[in-house]
């Protein structure tokens, strides 16, 4: 890859999730303000979305703290909320034919919901480059920890995010995301069965495995239509 | 400024759990070739994975909610990422003012 097609793929990855970052900064500076309340100092909120950077994990962390900290539990819940990383991993890996093993690793370290989803839409429509990962992730991670740094020291100053709705800019984006993912009736099926079982699972369950079991039943409805013919009612 | 040892212990396990969870998956496909079919339902993850992430928000959290959801899904079609995603979060917070 030349100089400046390597630039143009990393403004173009960086073009692509300043959305999102847009987005996450005011959810990433309430989670640094929950994090203070809390009882975490600074360095520790820091420490936490560098190494973690998961923002469900990190929110649900927040829900269950207790003093002293639980590592089982809290560990334990993360697994859970990010057992969707397991199935997006897999699918992401294949969309990674251009990274060397050793791009594969960070690139797969730095997955989030969010630069998954643009990289995952990306790689349909063209090739995807470890120049683009990079202008998608770098911004995005850097981003992350920032916003909920500038929580943790000034996250008093701030109100109640929801009454400016930017508690719902995340499930926005996803929806937008979403609905560039349809292509046709097969696509209706997963949707219909993976919101149905999470809707179940999040209503009789408590904690975050509503993602988890919403996304099996979308991938076992996949098989729904490759059954048969003689089958298909 | 201070670390805690329970809180940072809580921190890396927490860590360990996001790197198991990030790179298994990929190893996975490595590991074991995959066949056509399972090659076409990983295809369905994405959306069964965003669907299921907002499935609480859009059907069980609220009217202001909900409609939000569909007004976003409409402006989808029709508009970019950006503005599709802040019509959604204009007409939540709009909705909640009007105390739905």
């Amino acid at each position: 890859m030349t100089q400046s097609s390597f630039r143009s793929e990393v403004l173009d990855g960086v073009r692509a999730i300043l959305p999102l970052l847009l987005a996450a900064a005011p959810i990433g500076f309430v989670f640094g303000a929950v994090a203070g309340g809390n009882g975490l100092s600074p360095l520790e909120t820091f420490l936490m979305s560098a190494l973690v950077f998961a923002g469900g994990s990190q929110f649900i962390a927040m829900d269950l703290w207790t003093h002293p900290a639980s590592w089982a539990a809290l560990g334990f819940a993360a697994l859970l909320v990010n057992l969707r990383h397991i199935l997006m991993g897999a699918s992401l890996e294949r969309s990674l034919q251009l990274f060397r093993p050793l791009q594969k690793l960070p690139a797969l370290l730095v997955m989030a919901d969010e630069n998954w989803a643009i990289a995952e839409a990306r790689a349909r429509r063209t090739v995807l480059t470890p120049a683009f990962y990079l202008g998608l992730s770098l911004p995005f991670y850097l981003g992350w920890i920032a916003a909920s740094l500038a929580g943790a020291l000034l996250g008093a100053l701030i109100g109640d995010v929801a009454v400016y709705g930017l508690d719902f800019a995340f499930p926005a984006v996803f929806i937008v995301l979403l609905m560039g993912f349809w292509k046709g009736r097969e696509t209706g099926l997963v949707l219909a069965a993976s919101a149905i079982a999470a809707l179940t699972v999040h209503k009789l369950v408590p904690g975050a495995w509503y993602i988890a079991a919403g996304a099996l039943a979308g991938l076992a409805a996949a098989f729904i239509p490759l059954a048969p013919k003689e089958q298909v009612a | 400024m201070s670390i805690d040892p329970t809180t940072f212990a809580a921190i890396l396990a927490m860590m360990t759990a996001t790197v198991f969870t990030r790179l298994s998956g990929a190893f996975l496909v490595r590991r074991f070739t995959l066949g056509e079919k399972a090659e076409k339902a990983l295809g369905v993850v994405p959306p069964a994975v965003l669907m299921a992430v907002v499935a609480p928000t859009a059907f069980a959290t609220g009217i202001a909610e909900t409609v939000a959801c569909a007004v976003t899904a409409l402006a989808a079609l029709r508009l970019p990422l950006l503005p599709a995603a802040g019509a959604g979060v204009a007409t939540v917070a709009v909705l909640r003012v009007m105390g739905l």
